[in-house]
């Protein structure tokens, strides 16, 4: 099996007359953490979704974790974890139960969801918190426990949709931490954003404007093409092409 | 099989967690089912009768006597004049008028032959119906009195009578109780049933849990069975709630078996389920499954037989009524405890209701993607 754990080739998703993803090709190595940039719009959660099995390609080919995006989706589900932009954790639950939930359906077996529930509580210092509803815990909380429920099975690739969106910067900056561990775990990481300052933590960046991926590169030699200061600057002179509007 | 455990167990962990579900599940069916029989009432009473005596004698008196005693009449007006009473029946004050002509003792006493004229204000044609039905009835009583008073010799009757007796098979008192309480459950039922699953799959929808339910490995006909067996555990559970009060309020004991009606309401819940769950999968948000339920709600209600009598619909509407699930309850619910009916009679309705619950199950198993 190739180093690549994500493939995408001429992938492309329309609606009607419009293209939502234009033919866009990619490949994201493992243990990577891949920036999937682009404008509100330009069909970073569309392409997301195909991906995930959530969605199914109009044409072009895909792999994820090796298994076919047509073909074998509900494999490629056991092997991925993914956190969409609405909160998806049960507000009604307390966390232990979401994580006994989502640890179930993914058939992982009691003693593994007991251990982990306990390792994840005391990493992000809710211990206390274990019995408390989610819907009670403060946004940037329920981020990093959406983000730790998503890698609770310990997925090959995890996908998150604008993860950080509406977190304050100090917990911004903890997401991204725990991100790195779970890279560090050989976790691929394949993340949209809209904050350029996270965009410089990626590995390897694609900037998408209006469903087809303008650029791809790690973030300094893409400053280095687009003679530009920062990731804010590169960002610009792509999305400035953009005719899609919001 | 462990997969369905654990989406079983966060189901009743939220149901039970929702006081709103809860509500719904324990107080609406008491409250509807203690209110709703006594209000769903077709005997007729208190009709406001009008009535014209322009003879003031003493059979006219008599006459008007026998109807105000009957328990069925509210005496509203009583005059003289014709036209003071329309007025009265303009100001919705009078149902039925009743005009006793002038001189009408003395062409009964005279000619053998008087006559009356009845105005009935038609508006609720139900209570037109019946409230001149019954004047009719007490009237032809007073007829036959008059003319055995008159029969001197009684010795060779000169009127020939037919008399009626009559028994009324399965619900002797004719307690329409027994009918209603019996229908009305079972809309509750379907009510409950549906509407609790179409909202509880739509509300994910919203949320966007669904979604992250469609990206783990979790195949559909799990999730759906994890919706269901709540669902309709909760069902037989208001249906038990629904009899327990039909027991102790209205004295209703099926003359069939509990077990019959059980039975019956399983698989009934299957298809009403299967249906709400097929509402989920067309409707985006909450505000569409509910209009999408209630639209056939109304139509199911309607069509059901619960109010009036399938047999007396147009052809095109009994062929309708065939494809309402809950007509078959109904008429289920009314065999098992007025007839005391066994499984075996109702075969034919468990066969049919089991094809409901396939086909609306199936159809929503294949409605519902997890792939866009």
């Amino acid at each position: 099996m190739s180093n690549s754990m994500i493939t995408a080739e001429n992938l492309t998703k329309r609606f009607g007359d419009f293209v939502a993803v234009d033919h866009i090709s990619f490949e994201v190595n493992k243990g990577e953490i891949f920036g999937f940039l682009g404008a509100n719009g330009a069909g970073k959660t569309t392409a997301m979704r195909m991906l995930c099995g959530l969605s199914l390609p109009t044409s072009g080919k895909g792999t994820v974790a090796g298994f076919d995006i047509y073909k074998d989706n509900e494999k490629i589900k056991q092997n991925i974890g993914y956190m969409s932009q609405k909160f998806s954790l049960y507000d009604d639950l307390t966390v232990k139960e979401n994580m006994r939930f989502y640890g179930g359906i993914y058939g992982m077996t009691n003693d593994f969801i007991r251990k982990k529930t306990a390792f994840i509580l005391h990493h992000l210092h809710l211990e206390k918190e274990g019995d408390v509803l989610v819907k009670s815990l403060p946004l940037g909380w329920k981020q990093k426990l959406a983000f730790s429920v998503a890698i609770f099975h310990e997925p090959q690739i995890v996908f998150l949709d604008e993860p950080t969106g509406g977190v304050d910067p100090v917990t911004r900056r903890e997401f991204w931490s725990m991100i790195y561990q779970a890279a560090e775990l050989g976790i691929t990481i394949f993340v949209t954003t809209h904050y350029m300052d996270e965009a410089e933590y990626c590995n390897r960046v694609s900037i998408m404007v209006d469903g087809k991926v303008e650029a791809l590169d790690t973030p300094a030699q893409l400053k280095r093409t687009y003679a530009a200061a920062s990731m804010d600057e590169v960002f610009l002179k792509l999305a400035r092409k953009a005719v899609r509007g919001e | 099989m462990r997969t369905l455990r654990f989406l079983l167990q966060k189901e009743f962990r939220q149901i039970f967690r929702d006081p709103s579900i809860l509500r719904i599940i324990l107080i609406m069916p008491v409250i509807q089912l203690l209110i709703l029989p006594w209000a769903a009432d077709y005997e007729m009473k208190n009709i406001k009768l009008a009535v014209v005596n322009q003879d003031g004698s003493e059979y006219a008196r008599q006459l008007v006597n026998k109807i105000t005693s009957s328990g069925y009449f509210e005496l509203t007006a009583y005059t003289a004049s014709y036209d003071e009473v329309l007025r009265e029946v303009e100001k919705d004050n009078a149902d039925v008028v009743l005009q006793i002509p002038v001189q009408f003792e003395k062409k009964l006493v005279k000619e053998d032959e008087a006559a009356l004229f009845m105005a009935v204000n038609a508006i609720n044609g139900v209570k037109a119906g019946i409230g001149s039905a019954y004047l009719r009835s007490i009237i032809q009583d007073y007829n036959r009195e008059v003319r055995l008073e008159w029969i001197q010799m009684p010795r060779f009757s000169t009127e020939t009578q037919v008399a009626i007796t009559s028994s009324n098979w399965f619900n002797p008192l004719m307690n329409y109780k027994y009918f209603m309480v019996p229908g009305i459950l079972v809309i509750l039922l379907t009510m409950v049933g549906t509407n609790l699953a179409a909202i509880n799959i739509v509300k994910e929808k919203e949320i966007g849990t669904i979604e992250q339910i469609n990206v783990t490995p979790v195949k559909k006909y799990h999730f759906i069975l994890g919706k269901l067996i709540p669902f309709w555990i909760l069902g037989l559970l208001v249906l038990t709630i629904g009899l327990i009060i039909s027991r102790l309020f209205y004295g209703i004991l099926p003359a069939g078996s509990f077990l019959t009606i059980y039975v019956f309401a399983a698989v009934y819940l299957l298809a009403v389920l299967g249906l709400g769950l097929l509402l989920s999968t067309y409707s985006t948000n909450q505000q569409q499954a509910m209009l999408l339920s209630f639209f056939l709600m109304m139509i199911f209600i309607l069509l059901g037989g619960l109010y009036t009598s399938i047999d007396s619909m147009p052809e095109w509407a009994k062929w309708i009524t065939r494809f309402n699930p809950v007509s078959y309850f109904i008429e289920v619910m009314r065999m098992v405890i007025l007839k005391g009916s066994t499984l075996a009679d109702i075969k034919s309705h468990l066969l049919i209701m089991s094809g409901f619950a396939i086909g609306f199950n199936a159809w929503a198993v294949i409605s519902y993607r997890k792939r866009s």
